[in-house]
């Protein structure tokens, strides 16, 4: 009886740990950002200056702000079509098939590929074959960016929506197919709006997946420190800031550096609690 | 009058056809599209990295910067290799892994034992939001935590602690996901027989979840192999063979990057990165394999 009682306590103090752990980061992210945020106030995230001449050093996050929702917005967009009809034919079309088995795998391994070989392929294949269509300059910028970050979030909205296609019941279909629907017709008034939430769900979380990807876009994204003016313009993402700056960085730029972590946090963090909110109100 | 009608309605149901058609083609070629670029990118390793790969290769350290420049204006394959990535790779994956995937097994048994408990739901989803956040941000909370405080100095524990907290969560989850598969009968049958209940965690409740727990510490590990970002935060990187966990490291990713940013040594970038491809391709087989066996 004594052992179960340790047994229990194990259990549960290693799980105050996970709270503790996820704690602690707050805290961590707060107090390095705390002298940025004494220095600049509010202004830090509403400035779109970002000076480390010393003497008159001037922070402001929201050039990068700006250029991590651009990208991961036009990344969503680009990726919507192809993961909804890749769910579409994983979970409706050629479901159970063995067609569908292999490519189901070869979405799974798009996920597995690291950000690193991303960037490597969106430099030397994609990012000269968007300078031969005529897409301006050196192919750098918030448009290549997102292209291959669409590529690596499909994974992650194809999963969820081709299990929650999956669930829906037979039967339903089955009675509008009696009543004479095509195929596209069972799919645009049964499956869709019976899985709509978790298709919702799905997008909402590859969009936090694309917020926080830091070296795939760092290598493309042509990292300049001014807000964006329009979708083939350079920039800088969050992410992409403090991976290309925290080397040479210190004192008040590194403060900035983890303020601009800790807005990131926070913002997946509600991005990701709306995405799982959704779908525990489906089950 | 009555034929024109049913002339019509035929029309009419035969572009419902069409469009039924239409759209079945736009959803098979936007899939093939969709898988396009995992074929044409491990191509393009494959094509541009496989004269590099020798024996060579895995056992010696980078060459310097000057070593490849000389290589390269002679024609020559670049000497050398990336020994030092690999261990340091190794290290810091065993390392998190010793982390991550006891806390995660025992916080999954926790979450799978008390179901619908305030503590075990808000473990939950503290463990689901910090699966969503990215790995950079990871990075900056180990240099706060290790590099800062306890190394003084970038070094691979800042690296394995930035790893294992991004491997946790995925343990967690799989952990849950494994034991709810368990039939319940099997562990009350154990418990009725007076079995001291760690007894039925180790001898029961692991033992039958084992091969779904063996892959869900495959697949976190395959994640965390290719990290980079916050790696370039903590193990900072080394030209040497380093396994001093204090000292700064290097990885198969962070030599990618190092690499890719050296003109002279930009020609090991694909040899390194299919290698390193290769590393998750295999234990991501091998853990659908372990899946495929299950069912």
């Amino acid at each position: 009886m004594n052992s179960d009682k340790i047994t229990k306590a194990v259990l549960f103090s290693v799980s105050i740990l996970i709270l503790l752990l996820a704690a602690g980061m707050l805290y961590s992210l707060v107090g390095g950002s705390l002298p940025a945020f004494k220095t600049f106030g509010l202004r830090f995230i509403i400035s779109g200056e970002w000076d480390p001449t010393y003497g008159r050093e001037k922070y402001g996050a929201l050039p990068f702000i700006v250029g991590t929702l651009i990208t991961s917005f036009a990344a969503l967009l680009i990726s919507l079509p192809l993961s909804f009809s890749t769910s579409l034919f994983l979970g409706e079309y050629f479901r159970g098939t063995r067609v569908a088995r292999i490519l189901g795998i070869l979405v799974d391994l798009l996920a597995g590929i690291p950000s690193i070989v991303y960037g490597l392929w969106g430099f030397y294949v994609l990012r000269p074959l968007l300078i031969d269509l005529g897409f301006g300059g050196q192919g750098f910028g918030i448009f290549t960016a997102s292209l291959i970050l669409a590529i690596m979030i499909i994974p992650y909205a194809t999963s969820l929506s081709n299990e929650i296609i999956g669930m829906v019941p037979n039967d339903l279909k089955e009675a509008a197919y009696s009543l004479g629907a095509t195929r596209l017709e069972v799919i645009t008034t049964v499956t869709i709006p019976a899985a709509r939430s978790g298709i919702v769900a799905g997008y909402i979380l590859s969009f936090g997946r694309a917020l926080g990807e830091t070296m795939a876009v760092t290598m493309l994204i042509g990292n300049t420190n001014l807000v964006p003016d329009s979708l083939f313009d350079t920039g800088n993402t969050m992410a992409s800031v403090i991976a290309n700056q925290f080397g040479e960085a210190d004192g008040l730029k590194l403060s900035s550096l983890i303020a601009i972590g800790l807005l990131l946090f926070l913002m997946t963090g509600v991005i990701n609690a709306i995405g799982k909110l959704i779908i525990k109100k489906m089950n | 009058m009555e034929s024109i009608d049913i002339l019509k309605s035929q029309d009419h149901s035969s572009g419902r056809l069409l469009k039924d058609k239409l759209v079945l083609g736009a959803v098979i070629v936007l899939s093939l599209i969709t898988i396009s670029p995992i074929i044409l990118i491990i191509w393009k390793l494959v094509v541009e990295g496989y004269r590099q790969i020798s024996l060579d290769f895995l056992i010696e350290n980078t060459p310097d910067t000057f070593e490849a420049m000389t290589a390269v204006a002679n024609g020559e394959l670049i000497p050398g290799g990336i020994a030092n990535g690999i261990v340091g790779t190794l290290l810091m994956v065993i390392l998190a892994s010793a982390l991550a995937i006891p806390i995660g097994i025992l916080t999954g048994i926790y979450l799978y034992e008390n179901q619908g408990s305030f503590m075990a739901n808000i473990t939950r989803d503290i463990s689901d939001i910090l699966q969503g956040v990215p790995s950079i941000v990871l990075g900056l909370i180990s240099y706060l935590w290790i590099v800062k405080h306890i190394t003084m100095g970038f070094s691979a524990l800042a690296g394995s602690v930035s790893l294992a907290i991004m491997m946790l969560p995925m343990i967690v989850r799989s952990t849950e996901e494994t034991l709810k598969m368990i039939p319940e009968s099997l562990k009350e049958a154990a418990l009725a027989l007076g079995v001291p209940y760690h007894k039925v965690i180790l001898r029961v409740l692991i033992p039958t979840g084992f091969s779904g727990l063996i892959t869900g510490i495959l697949l976190g590990i395959s994640r965390i192999l290719g990290e980079t970002a916050p790696l370039m935060l903590t193990a900072l990187g080394s030209s040497m063979i380093n396994l001093d966990m204090t000292k700064p490291t290097s990885a198969i990713p962070l030599l990618i990057w190092e690499f890719y940013n050296d003109p002279n040594m930009v020609g090991l970038i694909w040899s390194s990165s299919l290698l390193l491809m290769a590393m998750i391709l295999v234990l991501n087989l091998v853990s659908k394999q372990i899946v495929a066996k299950r069912r």
